[in-house]
C-alpha cells in the first residue's frame, strides 16, 4: 500500500467579489498517494484550478487543512510557502510560461537559483533534466526558436530539475496539437512510471486524462466521480 | 550574483527604450557635473576659503578705501598673528571680456598669508627685485598664453598712472603661481609700493586687510575686537571671515548656487519620472513572468530586489557614464575660455553624484519593486 503524500481535509475555498461570496470548493476531502498520477477534470469554474493552486501553496484555503509529505501548508506564511514551493513543487503550465529572454537551459536552471548548489552542480542538474525530456541539443535556444511541444518539454524539465515531491500540471497539452500533446503525455507518464513522480494534472481532455492512474471529476467545487485506470 | 543573470537580459527586450532611458539619465548627470562646476566657480572657492583668515573692509562698502596705517593697529589686536592688505585694481587686458582679478599687494606678507599659492623661490626673488614685477596664476597665464618675461599692459578703469596721466600700466611678468585644482589661480598680483608711488591720488589708502588669527575658534571674537578699534573713526570697518567675504563678493552676480540648484532639481525630477515610468512599464509588461518566478519559489523580498537591481543598473550605467563625461567636459576647460577662476567638479559633488545615482535607481525602482513584491502569483498567471 503506497504512502499518502497529499491529504486535504474538509477544505473550503470562498472568494469574495464585492458583497458576494463565491464558494469554489465545498468541504473537500482528498488523498493522493505517493507515485500517483491524478487527472482532475471538470467544467470551467468547477474548482479544479483552485484546487491545484491550493496544492501548490499559491493560495490558502478559507478553512480545512492541507498536508503534503507530512507538512501542514495551509498555516504557512508567504515566505515559508515560497521556500516550500521551491523545494517541493514542480509546475507545468498550459502556455509553458518560459522567460523569453533566457535560453532553454537558463529557463530550466531558474528553480536551482534558489538552492545552494554551485554553478557546476546546477549545470549538471540542468543537463540531466534536458536529457530526460530529450532536448539536450536545444539547450542554447531561446523559447521563440522552439516549437510549442519543445517549449512544453523545457517547461517539464524546469519542473523536474529540483526533483520535487509533487509535479502539478495545469492543462499541459491544452495549447498543443495532438501529436505534440501525446509526446508530452508520454513524457509525464514515463516520469510517473519510471521515476515514481507524483503528478496532479488538470485537463479538459479525456484522452489526456486516460494516461493518469486515477481520474477525478469535479463539479461545483466537489468531487462528483472518481475512477481508477 | 547568480540573480544578475535574470536582470541583465531584460534590457534586451526593448533595446531602444533601454537606450533612451540610459541616455536621459546620462544627460542629467553630465548636467549635474557641469552645473556643479559652474556653481563652484561662481562661489570663487568659498568652500576652500581659509578658516583662519579674516577680511577687514570699509563698513560702508567694499569700494571705500581704508588707511594703510590700520595694518599696525590691527596687528596689535590680541589673537591676530599676521596682517596684510590688497586693493582692487580693476583694469582691462585688451578687451573688457578678458576679466580677471588684479591687486597690488606686499609680496612677502601676501605670500605668507596665502601659502596655498605655490611660487618657485627664484620667481619670488625676481618679484622682490623688480618694482614693476607681477605674478599671475596658472589659469590666467594659460588663458592668455603668458610666460615669465612677458610685458603685460593693463588699461586701468579707475587708477590712472602719474606717468603722463595715463590709464596704461605695464607690468613685467616675473612669476606664475600654481595651486591645487580647487585653488583660485586666476588672479594677477603686483607690488603695492610701485602702485602707491605711481597712482594719481589715493596714496596711503588700501582696499582691505587680510588677517590671520592665532586660533580659528576665536575668529568671531577677533573680528569684533578689530571693528571695535576703529569704531567712531572716519573709516569704520567690517570684519568677517574670508568665507563670508568671498560669498558676499560672489553673490554680487546673483545667487548662482540657487539658480543651479533650481535647474538641477527640475532635471532630476524629470529624470526620476522618465526612469520610474520605464521601470513601471517594464514590470507591467511581464507580470505573468514575475508570477512564474513567484510560483517557482522566489520570495517577496527576492522579487523586490530583482526589480530594484534592474532600476539600479539603469541608473548606474547612465549616471556613471554621465558623471565621467561631465568630469571630462569640465576638465576640457570652462565655457568662458578662462574667466571662471576655479572650474573643477568638487570632490563633494563627485560623492554627491554617486549618491544621487544610487538614489535615482532606488527611488525610480521603488514602486515597481513593491508591485512585484506584492504580486499575487495566481492573479499574475491568469493574465496570460
Amino acid at each position: 500500500m503506497p504512502n499518502t503524500l497529499v491529504n486535504l481535509n474538509d477544505v473550503e475555498k470562498v472568494f469574495h467579489r464585492g458583497s458576494e461570496d463565491i464558494h469554489v470548493l465545498h468541504r473537500l476531502d482528498l488523498s493522493i498517494a505517493e507515485g500517483e498520477f491524478l487527472a482532475l477534470m471538470g467544467p470551467s469554474g468547477s474548482g479544479k484550478s483552485t484546487l491545484l493552486n491550493l496544492l501548490a501553496g499559491l493560495d490558502r484555503p478559507t478553512s480545512g487543512t492541507i498536508e503534503v509529505a507530512g507538512q501542514r501548508i495551509d498555516s504557512m506564511s508567504r515566505a515559508q510557502l515560497a521556500h516550500w514551493r521551491s523545494r517541493h513543487v514542480g509546475f507545468v503550465f498550459q502556455f509553458y510560461n518560459l522567460l523569453p529572454v533566457l535560453s532553454a537551459e537558463r529557463n530550466v536552471e531558474l528553480p536551482l537559483l534558489l538552492t545552494n548548489l554551485s554553478s557546476a552542480e546546477r549545470k549538471k542538474h540542468v543537463a540531466t533534466a534536458l536529457e530526460i525530456v530529450g532536448l539536450s541539443h536545444r539547450a542554447k535556444h531561446t523559447p521563440q526558436t522552439l516549437s510549442g511541444g519543445e517549449q512544453q518539454r523545457v517547461g517539464i524539465a524546469r519542473a523536474i530539475v529540483t526533483d520535487p515531491t509533487l509535479i502539478l500540471a495545469d492543462e499541459p497539452t491544452g495549447d498543443l496539437d495532438r501529436k505534440s500533446g501525446d509526446a508530452i503525455l508520454n513524457l509525464l507518464q514515463s516520469l510517473n512510471r519510471e521515476q515514481g513522480k507524483t503528478i496532479v494534472m488538470v485537463t479538459h481532455d479525456p484522452h489526456a486524462a486516460d494516461r493518469a492512474s486515477r481520474r477525478m471529476h469535479m463539479v461545483d467545487g466537489q468531487v462528483s466521480s472518481e475512477m481508477a485506470a | 550574483m547568480k540573480f544578475i543573470r535574470l536582470v541583465l537580459p531584460n534590457f534586451k527586450r526593448h533595446k531602444l527604450r533601454t537606450l533612451l532611458t540610459i541616455l536621459s539619465v546620462m544627460v542629467a548627470f553630465v548636467l549635474f557635473a557641469y552645473l556643479g562646476a559652474i556653481r563652484n566657480a561662481f562661489s570663487f572657492g568659498v568652500s576652500v576659503a581659509g578658516a583662519d583668515r579674516l577680511i577687514v573692509r570699509h563698513k560702508v562698502s567694499l569700494i571705500q578705501l581704508l588707511p594703510q596705517s590700520y595694518e599696525q593697529e590691527i596687528e596689535r589686536v590680541p589673537g591676530v598673528s599676521d596682517a596684510t592688505h590688497a586693493t582692487w585694481f580693476g583694469a582691462i587686458y585688451k578687451d573688457p571680456k578678458n576679466f580677471f582679478g588684479q591687486m597690488p599687494v606686499k609680496p612677502e606678507e601676501f605670500m605668507r598669508m596665502y601659502p596655498e599659492f605655490k611660487l618657485p623661490p627664484e620667481q619670488m626673488q625676481a618679484w622682490l627685485k623688480t618694482r614693476t614685477g607681477a605674478i599671475v596664476g596658472r589659469t590666467t597665464a594659460d588663458r592668455f598664453g603668458w610666460k615669465v618675461g612677458d610685458k603685460i599692459p593693463l588699461m586701468a578703469t579707475y587708477w590712472r598712472s602719474k606717468e603722463k596721466n595715463s590709464q596704461l600700466w605695464t607690468f613685467d611678468l616675473v612669476g606664475i603661481y600654481e595651486g591645487s585644482p580647487e585653488t583660485d589661480t586666476s588672479n594677477f598680483f603686483f607690488r603695492h609700493d610701485y602702485f602707491d608711488e605711481m597712482r594719481r591720488g589715493g596714496q596711503g589708502q588700501v582696499g582691505w586687510f587680510y588677517i590671520r588669527v592665532k586660533d580659528p575658534k576665536n575668529a568671531e571674537a577677533v573680528a569684533k575686537a578689530v571693528d571695535a578699534v576703529f569704531e567712531n573713526s572716519p573709516a569704520e570697518t567690517k570684519t568677517e571671515t574670508e568665507k563670508a567675504f568671498v560669498k558676499g563678493f560672489a553673490e554680487q552676480a546673483g545667487n548662482i548656487g540657487a539658480i543651479v540648484m533650481a535647474i538641477l532639481t527640475a532635471v532630476f525630477f524629470t529624470i526620476l519620472l522618465v526612469a520610474g515610468n520605464t521601470m513601471a512599464q517594464a514590470v507591467r509588461e511581464r507580470m505573468s513572468e514575475l508570477g512564474v518566478l513567484k510560483a517557482i519559489g522566489f520570495t517577496d523580498t527576492q522579487m523586490m530586489l530583482l526589480v530594484l537591481t534592474e532600476a539600479l543598473v539603469i541608473a548606474i550605467v547612465g549616471g556613471g557614464i554621465g558623471l565621467v563625461l561631465g568630469y571630462y567636459a569640465v576638465k576640457g576647460g570652462d565655457p568662458t575660455g578662462g574667466a571662471l577662476p576655479v572650474f573643477v567638479v568638487p570632490v563633494r559633488d563627485r560623492i554627491l553624484g554617486v549618491v544621487f545615482v544610487i538614489l535615482l535607481g532606488l527611488v525610480s525602482g521603488l514602486l515597481p519593486a513593491l508591485q512585484a513584491m506584492r504580486l499575487n502569483a495566481v492573479e499574475a498567471l491568469r493574465r496570460e
